[in-house]
């Protein structure tokens, strides 16, 4: 065993590679935002009773969903732009947006149908009941049920993704990773190099992750009543 | 009327007249704030059919809970046939039992659940012989054989094969009853047997429990709201209000004689 | 088109024997360390119980592609390995990764185990080791079918990652082609996301069954 570690090279790598947190968690925030609106196209494209339409959706997201994000990545940046007639030229920050967005889309897609699938059929006769147009029974009866609920579940999809995020740094994002790389080949010093980013990860996923924990025995709470009664009866026999 | 139960213990009317094969002496056990039993003071002798009775809350599935090493008494000790059920002696000072101590005292005791408690990923055969093969050693042809004949006496010998999944509630506890009996327990606990049970299947269950009872050489505890069940079944009634025995006695003393207010009160809601 | 396609897949198939060795060795590892650290995670002993929580929560709150790269730099400094410290990292890297998440899983299934079936063990007299190995695991085996089938793709799926450390998978070997040749990259990374998909095919239909069995509960 020879453990080559020099601790003044850590000390002096940090701050340099904590310059790229901004780009880092800029990017994670995009491809969540743009994850979480293209996620109801899913939800929508679903809805569609006509077969072939259905199945073709069906089979699309499965595609998406179990390929590598890190081809989908190159794809994007590298072939497409080679296409001709419909090639766009991105550049690698807007390319990581639409590969990680969409990948993520997907699963984000199944997480709100699994919300509406939740809401009571009762909530869609009542509202049928007063009369409610279609656009009306969706924004003010279904999706304000639906959507709490799976806060938490789509906070763990934002971690997910956070660290997802470094694989942008394959097609020239310059977050921390990329960073890492930089200092520790320009050094020679790609242990501490690596050790930093993932103590930077650690530090900001960890205590992410019991916020949203708490956040969802919260919102359980709240929203499954079904807990709620099981809690209230209590463990006296 | 405690009297005249110790009376009948010493005049040896209960089928034994050794001592007692399970004693509670000054057991409390407390739920967080909620002292559910305070100070139980119980024998049961061996081959003794005890029904305890009592309003939700009273602490009665407690009383077999801890008997069957489920949950463990805040205070006081619990003897079962002569070994304490929750310490053991090492180097002269009393500790709490480790899990060596607990199989040997548990291996008296049996216990059928309110809610069955079968193992679904296994045959009703395979839930009767799994125990018997696995804790006694006992070889598999004869486990096998025992637990055939157990599960015929119970009336489920053509369903051997079956998943639980694929029994009604009544033949599940016949199931459960099984399986506890073919580990031949000096000891059977039985927690409200029949209350998950819809009522036209309630009768298959006691009829088995009645069998067993009437073989004798087995002591029966019996959580039970079945009030003429405990009646016809029962050497003894105990009635449990507020974690203390608030009445005791034969089931004719108990539950036709006694002017306990509680009592009264208790069984007018199941009489009416 | 079709002539890019006979141009491009035979190179790409070079690599075919790496991303399966991976994915073969880095599925096996993951459910190994799963099933580890799920039990050890629900051990009486608490610095068992602790110290794997620690391994859990670091391979969880990191980054797989920083652990990788983190690997094949101190895998050398750590073990003198005269065989391929890239194979072990990529593996190594994957199933830690995967194995700590899906000890979740193994440890979810087991307290998710309806406690009257310990009661009933306990009542029978079992003890603590047949308890586990007779009644709880079995069924907690099956609550854990479907989501172990979802992580055999995610395996397959971080496969893609090894030719970051110099392995030469199929993304490898697309990846020179496309730097030797630009107009090359939609056939290679369309042909490696068809081929990942057709990998992933069998997956697919291995979760949905498990996700019958579990559901059906009990097999009969």
């Amino acid at each position: 065993m020879n453990i080559n570690w020099k601790w003044d090279m850590f000390f002096e790598a940090f701050p340099y590679i904590l310059q790229g947190i901004w780009v880092t968690v800029g990017l994670t925030f995009a491809c969540f935002l743009f994850a979480l609106l293209f996620g109801f196209v899913w939800v929508f494209l679903r809805r569609i009773k006509f077969k072939p339409v259905n199945w073709l959706v069906t089979w699309v997201m499965e595609f998406i969903r179990s390929t590598p994000p890190l081809i989908q990545l190159f794809f994007i940046y590298y072939a497409w732009p080679m296409i001709p007639g419909i090639g766009v030229s991105l550049t690698s920050f807007e390319s990581a947006i639409l590969g990680l967005g969409i990948h993520f889309s997907t699963y984000i897609g199944e997480v709100y149908r699994s919300g509406i699938e939740g809401v009571d059929k009762g909530q869609w006769e009542a509202s049928t009941a007063l009369n409610f147009s279609t656009r009306q029974k969706w924004t003010k009866i279904i999706l304000p049920q639906a959507i709490p609920p799976t806060i938490p579940m789509l906070g763990n999809y934002l971690i997910i993704m956070f660290k997802e995020v470094p694989l942008a740094s394959t097609i020239g994002v310059v977050g921390i990773l990329a960073l890492a790389q930089t200092y520790g080949t320009d050094n020679f010093r790609m242990l501490e190099s690596y050790t930093i980013v993932a103590l930077i990860f650690l530090l900001l996923s960890y205590p992410s992750a019991i916020l949203i924990n708490k956040l969802e025995k919260k919102l359980n709470r709240r929203f499954d009543k079904k807990a709620a009664i099981q809690e209230n009866k209590g463990a006296v026999v | 009327m405690v009297d005249s139960v110790k009376e009948k213990n010493s005049s040896g009317s209960y089928s034994s007249n050794t001592g007692p094969i399970v004693e509670y002496k000054n057991v409390h056990k407390s739920f967080g704030d909620v002292e559910v039993l305070k100070g139980l003071d119980l024998d049961i002798y061996p081959g003794e059919k005890v029904a305890l009775i009592g309003p939700s809350g009273s602490g009665k599935t407690t009383i077999i809970r801890m008997l069957m090493t489920l949950e463990q008494p805040t205070s006081g000790e619990i003897i079962v046939d002569g070994k304490n059920l929750c310490h053991m002696e090492k180097n002269g000072k009393l500790v709490p039992a480790n899990e060596k101590h607990l199989r040997e005292v548990r291996g008296e005791i049996g216990m059928v659940f309110q809610h069955f408690n079968l193992f679904p990923h296994m045959t009703i055969l395979q839930n009767c012989m799994t125990a018997p093969i696995q804790v006694q050693k006992e070889d598999k042809e004869s486990a096998k054989r025992r637990s055939i004949e157990m599960l015929e006496k119970v009336g489920l010998g053509d369903k051997l094969d079956n998943y639980p999944s694929q029994l009604s509630g009544g033949q599940k506890q016949r199931v459960a009853m099984a399986r506890a009996l073919v580990m031949r327990p000096k000891i059977m606990l039985f927690d409200e047997v029949t209350s998950a049970l819809d009522p036209e299947l309630v009768g298959e269950v006691l009829e088995v429990i009645r069998d067993i009872a009437e073989e004798g050489e087995m002591a029966m505890v019996l959580v039970t709201h079945e009030m003429d069940f405990a009646l016809e079944v029962a050497d003894r009634v105990i009635f449990l209000d507020d974690g203390v025995i608030a009445e005791e006695g034969t089931p004719s003393e108990v539950l036709e004689e006694s002017d306990n207010e509680r009592l009264q009160q208790f069984l007018y809601r199941f009489r009416s | 088109m079709i002539n890019a396609i006979i141009e491009v897949f035979p190179v790409l198939m070079r690599g075919i024997n790496i991303t399966i060795t991976v994915f073969i060795f880095s599925a096996i590892f993951s459910y190994l360390f799963a099933f580890i650290a799920g039990l050890c995670r629900v051990s009486n002993n608490k610095f068992v119980r602790g110290g794997t929580g620690v391994y859990v929560e670091i391979f969880r709150g990191t980054s797989l592609i920083v652990q990788l790269f983190w690997l094949y730099y101190a895998i050398p400094m750590l073990f003198d390995v005269g065989i391929d410290n890239r194979l072990m990292a990529g593996v190594l890297a994957i199933s830690l990764n995967y194995g700590a998440y899906m000890s979740e899983i193994v440890r979810g299934s087991i307290l998710a185990v309806e406690k009257g079936q310990t009661e009933a063990s306990i009542a029978l007299n079992l003890s603590r080791a047949q308890r586990m190995r007779i009644v709880i695991f079995p069924q907690a085996l099956r609550m854990m079918l479907p989501e172990f089938g979802n992580y055999l793709i995610q395996i397959l799926k971080a496969t893609s990652l090894v030719s970051l450390i110099g392995m030469t998978d199929i993304l490898y070997h697309g990846n020179i082609l496309r730097s030797t040749n630009l107009s090359a990259a939609p056939t290679v990374y369309l042909l490696l996301l068809i081929f990942y998909f057709i990998m992933a095919l069998p997956l697919i239909f291995l979760t949905r069954k498990g996700e019958q069995i579990s559901k059906r509960g009990v097999a009969s």
